[in-house]
């Protein structure tokens, strides 16, 4: 498998997962470390997931994934906990921007988390802006992003991105 | 003839050095002013050194503010504010707000003049839209696009497409600009305007005084609005203690521009607003919840923490007490408006009624401090979100309403109407 093709095994959230549930304010008063924040990761809609995510498991949503704050924690956390990707319906805008930043890999698309289920198991393959669910086997497409950010995705984040190569990054944009 | 402009797209079009542009394409363009708080300025340097920065690109253009954590409640948030310090000092940079010096950003930047009309702004805080009051496009971003910002002073942004919300009628008594945007959230939904601009106007706006148009642009991102703008006026001129000609650059948008969505809201019709647990768009006339019991009510945050709105709140409190099993926590925005409290009287209002007045910070409103929700706990708020867990406990319930809703409430020991509170 090509670093940019993921399969996981999916946890299902609803819409307007805020960012609040991600990583709540409260704990980002006690520790700036995040490995500490990771252990309550989505714990605000899921307090068990903490406990039951595993690396590599995928997070599938409905609309408005990551609404409210602009805490660059709340991306962070769920890459830390292993999550390879998150797809759903549409993303808060600042939460995107972030994702994209940080190097956690999230898929817009419409069709996929109306036919997933928790426990399918599904496969991301952000190169070819494909996703599949391979317990129900049907596929779709992601919306697509422009080519700058994917660039800075599959860098592994800006910081990287910046790192490899060198400075300027959206030269091409425009 | 090709259509008008909004000013979202005239004023980013000027910053990318363009003609025109189109919603929904991406462009380049130069930031005026760039802030960063205590809680996010810490992950921003980080970022910042991480990329091999060594000098900020324009000491004069950025801002920091502590107002999250402050004064300092523990070590850890200690050492982030010294950090900080030494970042500020080693970079120059002029306009910093330390504790006892400034108060919460959103407050700050408008009051001290640093925001113009026709400005590009970036703020590491979601509720930067709030600066739009001004005829600003102004917007939030995270720590690793606010170290690039740092580094470069361009950022990359996509197009909005523009909503345009009237709000016409009269306001009728106990009903405030709070009452407007969280009617508005009700039509409009939490992910309503996705990614576009909202632009607020029609005769309700216009009377609007600056810190009221600063309450509606505040919750634009509730919405998941990009930014919130009202167009600059004279209002917006005496507010920055300018000539309309000098203000800034008034940017208005063309007769023909646009709209990918437009609402007209009479306000005559309303009544005192709640957005019910757990989202901003659940929004109930206050007649519905009336009776429903609290343990906190809270008046203070980015949003309604102003003059106007401890006046608001004083009026009801003032030879009133706080019912008891009931706590009333009131935080003014900023030293300034803190100042002004005292001045007319408004904290001993506050005092003598049994409520705690803090310093200037953002306090319980994200759960950080000052205030905080116990499991089983209700809060009645004046601030902007009512996510699960938002003030405390995860078990915790928030309703959003105006301060002088929320006032009455405290009085009451329950939700309750600020018409039965107000006299004619």
């Amino acid at each position: 498998m090509s670093s940019h093709v993921f399969r996981g095994r999916v946890w299902k959230f609803g819409d307007n997962v805020t960012t609040d549930e991600i990583i709540p304010g409260r704990y980002r008063f006690k520790t700036d470390d995040i490995g500490e924040w990771a252990k309550h990761v989505l714990e605000g809609a899921d307090p068990e997931f903490p406990k039951k995510v595993r690396p590599g498991d995928v997070v599938v949503a409905g609309k408005n994934f990551g609404s409210g704050s602009s805490r660059e924690p709340a991306p962070l956390v769920i890459k830390h906990a292993g999550i390879s990707a998150v797809i759903a319906k549409s993303f808060a805008r600042i939460f995107f921007r972030n994702a994209i930043n940080v190097g956690l890999p999230v898929v817009i698309c419409e069709q996929l988390p109306d036919v997933t289920e928790a426990g399918d198991v599904v496969e991301v393959d952000l190169e070819k802006g494909m996703v599949r669910n391979l317990t129900k086997s049907v596929e779709f497409a992601a919306t697509k992003i422009p080519n700058f950010l994917m660039q800075i995705l599959m860098d592994g984040g800006l910081v990287e991105h910046i790192r490899k190569r060198g400075g300027a990054v959206w030269q091409d944009i425009g | 003839m090709l259509p008008g402009f909004t000013m979202a797209e005239k004023i980013l079009a000027k910053k990318a050095g363009r003609e025109r542009v189109e919603p929904g394409e991406i462009v380049e363009a130069e930031v005026d002013l760039a802030m960063v708080h205590d809680l996010t300025g810490p992950l921003t340097v980080e970022v910042f050194e991480k990329i091999g920065a060594e000098r900020v690109w324009d000491p004069n253009k950025i801002v920091v503010v502590f107002d999250h954590q402050v004064p300092a409640d523990s070590t850890r948030s200690a050492e982030l504010q010294k950090k900080m310090r030494r970042f500020v000092a080693d970079q120059g940079i002029k306009h910093f707000f330390d504790v006892g010096r400034g108060g919460i950003c959103h407050q700050v930047l408008p009051e001290s003049g640093l925001v113009r009309p026709g400005m590009l702004v970036v703020g590491a805080d979601s509720h930067t839209c709030t600066y739009g009051a001004l005829g600003a496009f102004s917007t939030g971003i995270g720590a690793t696009d606010m170290a690039y910002v740092f580094a470069t002073g361009k950022l990359w942004f996509k197009v909005p497409p523009t909503t345009r919300v009237e709000v016409v009628g009269e306001l009728p008594r106990g009903v405030y600009a709070k009452d407007v945007i969280l009617a508005v959230a009700g039509e409009i939904g939490s992910d309503g305007a996705n990614y576009m601009a909202i632009e607020f106007c029609g005769e309700v706006v216009k009377r609007f005084s600056v810190d009221e148009r600063l309450t509606l642009c505040n919750m634009a991102v509730e919405l998941g609005a990009k930014t919130g703008l009202v167009e600059p006026d004279e209002k917006t001129a005496s507010y920055l203690g300018a000539n309309p000609s000098s203000m800034g650059e008034v940017v208005r948008s063309d007769e023909d521009a646009e709209y990918a969505d437009q609402r007209v809201l009479d306000a005559s019709g309303l009544e005192p607003m709640v957005a019910c647990p757990h989202s901003v768009d659940n929004v109930k006339p206050v007649s519905e919840v009336v009776g429903t019991s609290i343990d906190q009510a809270f008046i203070g945050s980015c949003t309604n923490g102003r003059i106007p709105d401890l006046r608001e709140a004083a009026r009801i409190l003032r030879e009133r007490t706080v019912s008891d099993g009931v706590r009333l926590v009131v935080i003014p925005a900023s030293q300034r408006v803190y100042e002004q409290a005292v001045r007319e009287g408004l904290v001993e209002v506050f005092v003598k009624a049994g409520a705690v007045v803090c310093p200037p910070t953002c306090g319980p409103c994200l759960g950080g401090h000052m205030g905080v929700l116990a499991s089983g706990e209700r809060c009645i708020s004046s601030s902007n979100r009512n996510f699960v867990g938002r003030m405390g406990s995860r078990e915790s319930e928030v309703f959003l309403a105006s301060p002088a809703t929320v006032a009455a409430s405290a009085v009451a020991g329950e939700i309750a109407d600020p018409r039965d509170f107000l006299g004619d």
